[in-house]
């Protein structure tokens, strides 16, 4: 079944107010920007947002006024430190206020594969002895019913949607992805639907000369959006390099939240999408992020 | 020889790894130390980051600002995903861990969540990321900071990494099955836990140090020999490689 439709369209008909979404899935790789800025563009509201690093995408949605709670561990600008819409919302609660539901960054990718396995929960062994544990809704301290070891129950999460950003993939969202995957595969199996916005829409010969490579199945998908640079300022492997200097300017610009509305209207409201976005930008530094050599992997045989 | 603060916690962390073993670094300090001790005396120093590399060899100059892009991923053996490298380590198969913190008490314990009451904090920190996973199950967990008093206090907000958790067997008692905090390293002293009180205490002081500076600099009783022992300063050769990796002092400052 072809799936491909503009990622106005994945959005509009995937993403509704009130849905828990996982996004930045791949931590600081492949944050699917552009997904996000549609998101705000078409003014979604009271979203649970999941993701174990998100990075400043979702101190962007934070700011824009969208989410009623975030489920993660870490929230913030991994190149500049504390993100200060996330701040605002917890400290002040602006624009609105928001919950947070702390996690690390394993038991978050276990609370996915819970999911993803279709069990109500999976044990480990991790943040016993830390306050993560205290009253929270998904961690729970458990004693084996085998050996009697003191355990922790990380109980499922199940996402609505999960919307990954990968290098290529066919009409089917059958998709090829490398580079650091984070927890995007363990989320993509865990969601009700997936979307995809990819780099390049490849014929489905691609695909198939390399099965082992496809990490999605088509299956799992609902959407799939052709995207080029969607991942902006966050890097994906071979395609665009991370932009390090957009998060610093990003940290210095939204400090006050003046500084954040002006930078929203500027970059996201301003823009139609993310043509325009990327236009914006400016088309040099965006051709500077370019790798500036290809490195292509050893090719593998497949021959009978 | 001069040198900064942040040129010395590189240095004296990476001659805390030996040889052939196994370090899970976080990006900045513990990732410039690992490079240094692979470029030193550790050549067969295997290190892993949370973004989900094993492996890697940072180019010189390239460092990446996130353990999770492709410049952690460079030369790396295996991109697994980042469930995948926690669950190696609760296997127990990682030797080191490198954690630093917004707040640090006398039992290892690291808060990186809130300051003041979690329900309505004070400052909102980011959170864990993958730092309380690391603390539970590396081997040996070298906390590296700068020494500042408003860093090391007695009572943390919030716990979010678990340190040695209390005295004697608190991290056994949690349900943690193996691991200690070893060594904290700061720009003033090297320190580690009393196995009697559990509680940290100096075992060496950075040159230039003197004991009443680390007092003064850490928020809690802190104990000491009455003549501690001294580390040996930052060599040439130490500090050419580790300004080399990091030219542009993204992260030496």
């Amino acid at each position: 079944m072809d799936k491909v439709v503009t990622i106005e369209e994945a959005i509009a008909r995937h993403v509704r107010d009130g849905m828990t979404i996982a996004m930045g899935t791949g931590l600081e790789s492949c944050i699917p920007f552009a997904a996000g800025h549609e998101i705000v563009r078409q003014g979604r509201r009271d979203l649970t947002l999941v993701g174990p690093v998100s990075d400043i995408l979702f101190d962007q949605l934070i700011g824009a006024g969208c989410v009623a709670r975030v489920i993660a561990a870490w929230v913030g600008n991994v190149g500049a430190g504390i993100a200060y819409s996330f701040r605002r919302a917890v400290e002040d609660g602006v624009p609105r206020p928001l919950a947070v539901e702390d996690h690390s960054n394993f038991t978050l990718a276990l609370a996915l594969e819970a999911a993803a396995r279709g069990v109500p929960y999976l044990p480990s062994r991790t943040a016993l002895g830390s306050d993560l544990v205290r009253g929270h809704p998904r961690l729970r301290e458990v004693t084996c019913p085998f050996t009697g070891a003191r355990l922790l129950a990380v109980a499922a999460l199940r996402p609505d949607v999960t919307v990954l950003h990968v290098q290529r993939c066919d009409r089917e969202g059958n998709a090829h992805l490398w580079g650091n995957l984070g927890v995007s595969l363990e989320a993509a199996r865990a969601a009700g639907t997936v979307i995809l916005t990819c780099e390049e829409l490849v014929d489905d010969d691609v695909i198939r000369s390399d099965p082992n490579r496809t990490l999605i199945p088509g299956f799992l998908v609902g959407a799939v959006a052709v995207v080029p640079a969607g991942s902006h300022p966050s890097p994906t492997q071979g395609y665009v390099n991370r932009d390090d200097r957009f998060y610093d300017e990003y940290h210095e610009e939204t400090r006050s939240r003046d500084g954040f509305l002006r930078w929203l209207d500027r970059l996201v409201l301003g823009t139609r999408d993310h043509q325009e976005y990327l236009a914006r930008i400016g088309e040099d530094r965006i051709r500077r992020l370019r790798p500036r050599e290809p490195r292509p992997a050893a090719p593998v045989s497949y021959g009978v | 020889m001069s040198y900064t603060a942040s040129e010395l916690l590189a240095v004296s962390a990476s001659r805390l790894l030996a040889d052939g073993k196994i370090v899970f670094a976080g990006v900045g300090t513990p990732l410039l130390a690992a490079s240094l001790a692979r470029l030193t005396h550790a050549p067969h120093l295997t290190i892993v980051v949370e973004g989900g590399a094993i492996g890697l060899e940072a180019e010189p100059g390239r460092l990446p600002i996130s353990t999770n892009e492709m410049r952690a991923g460079r030369r790396a053996v295996m991109l697994p995903s980042i469930t995948q490298i926690f669950l190696y380590a609760q296997r127990g198969y990682f030797d080191y861990g490198f954690l630093g913190g917004a707040q640090i008490d006398p039992y290892g314990n690291i808060n990186t969540s809130v300051i003041g009451p979690a329900e309505r904090p004070r400052v909102r920190l980011p959170g864990s990321g993958g730092a309380c996973d690391i603390a539970c199950h590396c081997r040996e967990i070298v906390i590296v900071t700068r020494h500042e008093r408003r860093r090391f206090v007695e009572r943390l907000d919030f716990v979010t990494s678990p340190g040695q958790v209390g005295a004697g067997d608190g991290r056994r008692r949690a349900g943690l099955l193996f691991g200690r905090v070893t060594a904290v390293v700061t720009d003033l002293a090297l320190m580690d836990f009393d196995p009697a009180t559990g509680r940290m205490r100096v075992v060496a002081l950075q040159p230039g140090a003197d004991l009443a500076q680390v007092r003064e600099q850490t928020g809690f009783e802190l104990a000491a020999a009455a003549e501690p022992d001294r580390l040996p300063a930052p060599s040439e050769q130490e500090l050419a490689l580790v300004r080399a990796l990091d030219p542009a002092r993204t992260f030496l400052g």
